[in-house]
Formats: structure tokens, sequence, C-alpha cells
């Protein structure tokens, strides 16, 4: 611990996002720059017979209307991850046009972009694009698009399957396991669709300059050098030393931020066209229909057991629809994120997940807070306390009997699972015993008896789950399909004077970075945490960056930050050793300074700096300046876990569940900022109840999607959310310098299957084994009269 | 969310208001608290060629009580309302719906006006007026009628406003006894079921709204009354109920039965 990790520091950038004064794209304004309005498709699979654009070209104030015939990017945009399929074919990966020419495959799809001299202009003239559709049959069910006959979403292809993929054990192995097992438990549902929802909508701003022949992307993106790089390499064919992306403020991004979108490359390329800045800001209606959603999954499972209750096989069997088109990262989000936890926190010796995944009609889905994990999480956690209750069998100790025993990693080697990973540290039990003596899980269980004789639906529900971040090496993720490294970059420039600059390589949208960042590089370098400046979200001040998602930016991109520290004291030492006229070995650094040991004599690192950019009274053969620059490849993911127990009641008669208690005992590793952390844990909880209670994208059997709204489409809000009563364990992670784990998305992954297990809990009585999510009071209540 | 080109007139009397409407015809719309109209017009589902903005006009601010009635002035908004001394000594139940609508910045905008004349099938006011046999004062450029509140509301979205014609006041009785259960929609916290029961000598008055595509009084459920709340089971008696992926029929009726249960018991 040093002066300021460790310590509930108080976020430096919420002085300008508190007072609204943030600058997000949106609040750009360019000279000269024009708007945009897109004309998009109001039906979810139709040919495009007709397109007309005379009267919209005519229309006040229009610089230009583009179609899809107008040659914008004919590559189209690019995904970021194969899978292929299990027999070894070739991941069918369809085109992604910035317009649509032929067939529109989702309601939203853009046919037509009207660019104006003003918002209000182009959105008058996209009104005035006529577009004659012949509406075709949708699928918008993940399971239903693989069905014999179901309208096909890409021509090319004879069915709807993008790939299929398996993992784990020999599938014959774990039936014949099954077949044997004392007791199975089953499971079918939808982990239904949900929309992102981040605070601020996508928006864009390209700016291309023909003086300079270079282009300016101003984007809400989380990962500003992977778009340019797909921008230039795979979309548009420009040059990339040429385009500068820049995403300083991002309000929010939950995964839906990290992909390419269509609309990016397609104002970049219209920019240069006409010659000015140019300019999209999605409106909560657009961010529905186009933002990449989550989840989509439909499962059926089955877990055995022996006569004890111990775990001796897992099959699984999904469903994952990928949308319309292959977003970014989407082909590995019910694969190598998913099936690579399904081994939870349990021994289980036998385990096989079988996942199809195919394109339907609608938007693309891919990673949402959690990204894979909160699927397989549920899965688990919902399984296991079904199990419970059928063997009767109590939740918490069918789960204790199951678990992996402790190992840190370090002294106990880490666990090797059965689908593929090797977890890094953990103790499991640890997580649940503090969760059940948070919640008072003995006397919750009397209470619930006596609640029941009055008629009171009292419930309590436990998920111990485990999840990867900082997904890593690049090598192993490239032989699993990545098209990109997963590394993070991180560069530390000590300023002539002492002060400190670092560019990172991750992005912050809302993470607390410039805050969690500078607090680990002050106490490294022993210097005010006012004298270090974390800047981020520049392709022209950072070196380059794989930015943020999957909890990994302490992990990987503070990892990167703590080597480059360490080049920088090294060097400092040979400057202070030539200033103090002593041998290297002879130094300690302590407090931002190096001295002789046993001596009064001693040298800042303020001198050093200096001494560094002013080279005077210099070591021979050293180059002058102190910055450095570090490219960190972890050797592995990290893996944190932990328990989430909610109690709730349920009214008997309207089915409305009230979530009383939400308690999250988590172990994210070490601990930078303790305030930040529980700050996300709460975010994602937050979000996960959101799903388990509330959040749905609904379509009907035409395609449209009839929960684009927030008049349809229920996010949770202060009032259906209890305190979050929140603890930790600390399991370092053992193969970073940090000894972190990451914490962004755990709240996410936890939380929901706690919910629905506590409602089932309360239910359990009258006959309930499972409820669909989300658990409107409607089901709920259908569930009760069942 | 950019609505269409408009005009806009603010206008300082209802005369000025009337004289427009009657100029424009289907062209205008009145805009009040503006809750329920700006946002369609910003996702173009509706494209007035004019707004004639009545927040200004002075008589239809106040809230008084002239003999036996509470009459609330049409632009009052719903804070206004719920925080009224008149409303609150007088009628609390009017003050028990206006809390339920919406949120804090909802109810500081929102008018009674508004949303009676918007008619919502799922709006919260309906319920109440109709149990509490309100009047609504609407005047026009025949002059000013007076609407009862089971004539009032005719369908979804439709009323017995005449086109030239802007509300300018709702009538109350004092209510003694009454009180308002709502069941919201989680979204958009709307009423799924929303009921407003007014309790007199052996009789109760009971108006629901959110169930049908037109808010009723609930005459099967006052018939069968007898002291206890056993008459809730006649909630949807005679009613086409709405469906939607909230709450199916099935659904809807039970937790009809259930509210008005809950307020006669209340």
């Amino acid at each position: 611990m040093g002066q300021f990790i460790g310590k509930a520091v108080k976020r430096r950038e919420d002085a300008r996002f508190l007072k609204g004064a943030g600058t997000y794209t949106d609040d750009i304004k360019l000279p000269q720059m024009a708007h945009t309005a897109f004309v998009r498709s109001p039906y979810a699979h139709a040919k495009v017979i007709d397109i007309r654009i005379k009267k919209a070209q005519e229309a006040d104030g229009v610089i230009a209307v583009y179609t899809g015939n107008d040659g914008c990017g004919e590559y189209g945009v690019p995904c970021g991850w194969q899978v292929d399929f299990k027999n070894g074919d070739t991941m069918r990966e369809p085109m992604h046009p910035l317009l649509v020419k032929n067939k529109v495959k989702h309601v939203g799809e853009a046919v037509a972009i009207v660019v104006a001299n003003t918002l209000a202009q182009a959105r008058d003239a996209a009104e005035l694009v006529e577009v004659d559709y012949e509406e075709m049959e949708a699928v918008t069910c993940p399971k239903k698009a693989m069905d014999e006959g179901a309208p096909i979403v890409h021509d090319d292809w004879p069915d709807n399957a993008s790939f299929d993929w398996c993992i784990g054990n020999d599938r014959t192995a774990v039936e014949e396991a099954l077949a044997n097992a004392h007791h199975v438990t089953e499971i079918k549902y939808r982990n239904q669709r949900v929309a992102p929802n981040a605070m601020e909508p996508r928006s864009y701003i390209a700016d291309y300059n023909v003086n300079d022949d270079k282009w300016t992307l101003y984007t809400s993106t989380q990962n500003p050098h992977l778009i340019r790089l797909l921008l230039c390499a795979f979309v548009l064919g420009i040059p990339e030393h040429k385009v500068r992306v820049v995403s300083k403020d991002v309000g929010g991004g939950f995964g839906s931020k990290i992909y390419h979108y269509t609309e990016e490359a397609l104002l970049t390329w219209i920019s240069k066209e006409i010659g000015r800045p140019v300019k999209w800001t999605s409106d909560r209606s657009e961010a529905f229909l186009t933002d990449a959603q989550g989840r989509d999954h439909m499962v059926e499972s089955k877990m055995g057991f022996d006569k004890d209750g111990n775990i001796v096989a897992h099959l699984t069997d999904e469903y994952c629809a990928m949308g319309a088109y292959l977003s970014t990262f989407a082909p590995a989000v019910p694969t190598y994120l998913h099936g690579t936890l399904f081994q939870g926190v349990y021994t289980t010796p036998l385990i096989h997940l079988n996942v199809v995944a195919p394109f339907t009609h609608t938007v693309a889905v891919d990673a949402y807070r959690g990204a894979g994990r909160p699927e397989a999480t549920y899965l688990l956690e919902r399984i296991i306390s079904k199990a419970a209750k059928e063997m009767d069998m109590d939740p918490a100790a069918l789960r204790l009997k199951n678990f992996i025993p402790p190992f840190d990693g370090v002294n106990e080697p880490g666990y090797q699972t059965q689908v593929a990973l090797q977890y890094d540290s953990g103790n499991y039990h640890a997580t649940l015993k503090r969760g059940l003596e948070m919640v008072g899980y003995e006397d919750f269980r009397k209470k619930q008896e006596d609640a029941r004789k009055s008629g009171k639906l009292l419930g309590i529900g436990i998920s111990t789950y485990i999840e990867g971040c900082g997904i890593a090496p690049s090598a192993v993720v490239g032989a699993l399909g990545a098209r990109a490294g997963l590394y993070e970059v991180g560069q530390v420039r000590v300023q002539p004077t002492g002060k400190v600059s670092v560019f990172t390589g991750s992005h912050s949208h809302g993470q607390g970075h410039e805050t969690v960042f500078a607090q680990f590089v002050a106490d490294k370098l022993g210097i005010p945490m006012d004298d270090v400046i974390i800047e981020h979200g520049d392709t022209d001040q950072v070196a380059f960056g794989m930015g943020t998602y999957g909890s990994r930016s302490l992990s990987v991109g503070g990892s990167a930050i703590i080597k480059s520290i360490e080049k920088i004291l090294e060097k400092g030492a040979k400057i202070a050793a030539h200033k103090l006229e002593a041998a290297e070995k002879d130094l300690e650094y302590a407090e931002g300074k190096w001295t002789v040991k046993g001596t009064d004599k001693s040298i800042s690192f303020g001198d050093v700096s200096l001494t560094a950019y002013v080279p005077h009274d210099y070591p021979e053969g050293l180059e002058p300046g102190l910055d450095f620059s570090s490219f960190y490849d972890p050797s592995n993911f990290t893996y944190p876990f932990g328990t989430h127990i909610a109690v709730v009641e349920v009214d008997a008669e309207t089915g409305k569940v009230d979530l009383q208690r939400f308690i999250a005992c988590d172990d994210v590793g070490n601990v930078m900022n303790p305030m930040i952390v529980d700050g996300q844990i709460h975010g994602g909880v937050a979000q996960g109840i959101g799903q388990a209670l509330l959040e749905e994208v609904i379509f009907d059997n035409t395609g449209q999607m009839i929960s684009g709204s927030y008049m349809d489409y229920a996010l949770p809000r202060a009032d259906d959310l209890p305190m979050i009563e929140t603890d930790r364990t600390v399991t370092p992670c053992p193969h970073n310098p940090l000894g972190v784990k990451g914490a962004g998305e755990a709240g996410a992954i936890g939380s929901t299957p706690a919910v629905v297990n506590a409602v089932v809990d309360a239910l359990a009585h009258l006959g309930v084994t499972d409820i669909q999510m989300p658990l409107t009071p409607q089901r709920v209540w259908r569930a009760m009269q069942q | 969310m950019i609505p269409s080109k408009f005009d806009y007139i603010k206008v300082s009397s209802l005369n000025e208001a009337i004289e427009l409407l009657d100029k424009h015809g289907y062209d205008a719309k009145i805009l009040s608290g503006g809750h329920s109209l700006i946002p369609t017009m910003k996702l173009r589902l509706n494209s007035p060629e004019l707004l004639i903005d009545i927040s200004s006009v002075p008589e239809l601010n106040s809230i008084t009580l002239e003999g036996d009635e509470i009459v609330i002035g049409a632009n009052c908004t719903h804070h206004a309302i719920l925080s009224s001394e008149i409303v609150n000594a007088h009628i609390n139940l009017l003050a028990q719906t206006a809390k339920c609508i919406g949120d804090i910045q909802v109810r500081n905008r929102g008018t009674i006006g508004g949303s009676l004349a918007h008619a919502d099938p799922s709006a919260d006011y309906p319920a109440t007026v109709l149990a509490c046999d309100a009047t609504i004062v609407v005047q026009g450029k025949q002059g000013e009628r007076s609407i009862v509140a089971s004539e009032f509301f005719q369908g979804i979205f439709t009323t017995a406003i005449e086109n030239d014609e802007i509300i300018t006041s709702v009538r109350f009785p004092k209510v003694a006894n009454g009180n308002y259960q709502k069941f919201y929609q989680s979204a958009s916290r709307f009423a799924v079921v929303g009921v407003a029961v007014v309790k007199e000598e052996n009789k109760v008055k009971v108006g629901i709204t959110g169930v049908s595509d037109t808010p009723y009084r609930a005459t099967a459920v006052e018939n069968a009354y007898d002291g206890t709340a056993t008459a809730a089971s006649h909630a949807v008696d005679g009613i086409d109920v709405m469906s939607d992926h909230f709450a199916d029929v099935n659904y809807r009726s039970h937790l009809a039965k259930v509210y008005v249960k809950k307020a006669l018991e209340a």
C-alpha cells in the first residue's frame, strides 16, 4: 500500500461530469459542420425496389443525399473474430454495407443518408426520400431461425447458421455420465435480449482536411485505435497515419461502443466527399434500433449429480443470436467468453456445451456488460439452485460441497478447467460464507417459514459466480479466432519539471481511470497525485491501444503503465547515481527521491527529471529524456469471483417482486480505490437486476421492435432497487504487477441469477420451479396460477 | 428527435387562443405543459402547423373553492394540485391521484387540462374525475359549456371537446372519503390499472383507468356494493379489456379486481 493505493480518493473527472461540463462528441461544434439524418428501414426483412431522392436533394439546406449506389465503403464493416464451424467450414461472414442497396435485414438498417446545413433541414429532407420495399417474412428467434423453412437472412447461404461450435469434454462421455447420474436437473429458457442504453447515445463527427489530406474522427467509442485500424485497413482503405480518432469524454458504453459501426465509416467517407466536417448523433429511438444488443440465447441444459450431491456432468445446447450481421466481437461472445466459464466455481468433471449461432432479422448482438459470462453464470447458478430444490438440499450447502478448493496461484497451482482455461487464484468458500453471514441466512430461513404461514411470500437467492477478465494473451486469443491482439500500451512521460503525463491505450467512458491510474502512478513514483495526469482517447496522443472492455483496464492497461514506471525508475537511478557520485546498487528509491543507503545524501525525482532534459552533468552514453512506452501482454485472464444474494418478497395478489435486500460480496483481487470498485459493483448489480426483473427487447412476428422506447423498455430506476450491501474478500491476481482482477462487469454477472433464484425460492412451495426473465409481475403471477 | 416546422404563438388571453383555434382548425394544437404533445411531435407522430401556448393565460392557473365545488384551472400543474391546501382539505383523493403521475419533472410541468384533453387511456386523472362526477368546463367560439365526466371520455385519445374548444377548468365536488390505487407499468409508469373510489353513505362510486381504451365508471361494482370489498369481482363486467406485453386480458382483469378491492378496503 502507499499513500493513494487502496484509498477512496474522490474522482477528479467528476468535477466536470457533475457540472455538466464534460465534452462529449455531440458537444463539439466545428466551423462549417454539416448535419445528417438517416433514412432507415421500417421493415425487418424487405427487398429494396426503388429509392427516390430527388425531392430530398432539392430541399432547403441539403448538401447531398447518398444511397448504397454511391460507392461508399464497398467492403462493408468487418467482424473482428472468426469462429469456424465444427466441421472446419469457414464462418459465414456476410458483407455489412454502410448503406443497403438490395435487401434490408433488420428494422432500422440505413438505406440513405441526407446531409444538410442544419439538423432540422436534414430531418425534414429525410422524410422526402421515398423508398419502395417489398416486405418479406422475418425471423427474430435464434432457435426458430434454424427451423426448416425459416426465412433466410442472407441469400448467400442455404440456412441461417453463421457457425456452430462446441467446447469441453466429449459429448458422448457427458451424455453417458448423465444417463448414469443419480439425479439429473433440466432447465430450458431464453436468456432474453436486452438493450445496453448508455446514457450518451452514439455520436460521430468526421472532419476531412483537404489541405493536409488528413481525417479527424471524433467518436463515442471505447477503443479509438481499433476503430482507426478497422476504418482504414478494412472499410475505406484510407491511410492510417493520416487519420486521427478522438474519443475523449464518452458517456457509458457497457460494450455497445466497442464496435466499429457503419455510421462511423460512412461519415468519414462523406466528409471527404463534401469537403466539410459532418456530424451524426443517434437519438434514443435510433439507439434502440441500431446499437448492438446483448444476450439472446435459447438454452437447454442438464446437470447430473451423484447420490451425495456431487456434480458429475453438465450438458448444454444453445442457440445464440448474432442478429442480421456479425458485429465486431459477436462470434466471441457466446463461445470463448461464454463456454470457457462453464466450469463456474465447481469441480464438475465432465462438461459439454454446443452452440449454434444463427443470423436473425434483428440488430446485431454483441458484448454487453459481462459478454457471455452473465449468460454462463445465469445458467450455472439457476440450474444448481434448481437442483438443490429437487434434491431437497440447501442451495448454499450444495454449492459449498461442489466448490473448487481455495488456491492462491502461487503456492498452489492455478485450477485447470474442463473448458480450456486455467483459473489464476480463488477462494470461493470465503465469499459465500461472508455473503451468508451478511444476509443472516439461518435467521432468514426461519423468518421465511413464519412468513409463509401468514401467506407472505419471502425468498432468498444465491449466486456464486466466477468470470474471466482481461482476455489474453494475444497468441492464445489469436489461435481462438481473434483478429486483434489483446495487450495494452502505457506510456509514462516525465516532463522536465518532474510532472508526469501518462498516455494509456485504455479508455475511460465513466470508469474513473483519470483518478485510479493517477493513484498508483503517484504511489509508485512517490509524488503527489496532482503531479500526474492521465491522457486517453486520442490516437495522436496515445501511441496505440486496445481500448476498454472485458474489465481489462487496470489489469492490462495498468500493468503496461507499471512496466513504463519501472523503466523510468531504472533510468532515473542511473542519473541519480551520477549526480550523487554513488553506485546505482547503493541507492534506494522512496518518497520521490533516491538516497544513498545509510546516508542523508539524496536527489529528488524532480531534480533527476530536470537533469534528464538538461543533461549537462550527465552519465556518459546515456540518452537524455525520461519517457518510456511499454506494451503489456498478460500471460492469462484474471478471474474475479464472488457471492451475490437477493432477498425478495412477492406480492401474492399481483406477482410484483419487491427486492428487499441485495448483498454483493465480491473478490476482484487487490483494490486500488474502494469507492470506485463499489460504484462499479453497484452499477453492474443494477443492470443485472434490470435484466432479471424489467428489461427485454421484444419483437413482434414481423420483426418490429415493440419495446423501442422508454415507454415500453423498462430500465431499473432508483426506487426499483434496494440499498446494495457490499463487502469484499481479497485474493490477489498472481500474474500481474498490481495483483488486480477487474471489477467492471462482476456486478452484472453475479446479480441476475441471485434475483431469479430468490423469486423462485419465494414461490417454491407453490410448485414454481422456473420463471422466464424478465420476472414481470404478469409472468410471476402466471407462474403462481399454474 | 426534431419536430417538423411549426409556428408558435404564446397567447395572454383565452379569447385570443379561441380565435386562433377557430381560425386554424385541425392544424393548430393547444400547448400547455407539453408533456404528451411535444414527445409525439419530436417523433413526428404529430405535426401541427401551429402551437398555441396557453401557459400564460392567468385565469387558467387558479385553484379556488366556489361554494361546495373545488375549481381547478386547466393550467394547474400536477404539483400545484397535489400541494394545494384547498385540494388537500376538500378532495384529498385528487391530491393522491396527482401524486401518482410521472415523476417530479412531469408533475412540475404537466397540467390537468392537458392530461384530460389528451385522454390517454392509461392516464391517472380520468379515474378520479369519473368517480367524483366532476365537470369539465370548456370554452369555444359558441361560449362556455360544461361536460359531465361520464360523457367526456369517448375513446382512446378521444373526448367530447369540440375542435374550437379549450378546457378552462375542472369542477370537483367535495370528497370526504376517497382514495386512488394504482398499479403502474414498469417502463412508462402509466397506470396498468388505476382505481379511484369515492365512498359515500352506503354507496361507492368507482372510476377505472388503464383497463379499457376508455376510462369507465365501474357501475357493476357500484351496484353490487354491500359495504364489503366483495363487489370488486365485478370490476371488468361488460368491459372490453386492453392487452399489451405488460398485461394481457386475463392479468389486467385480475389486477382490476385486486385494485378495486384495495381501493374499497382502503
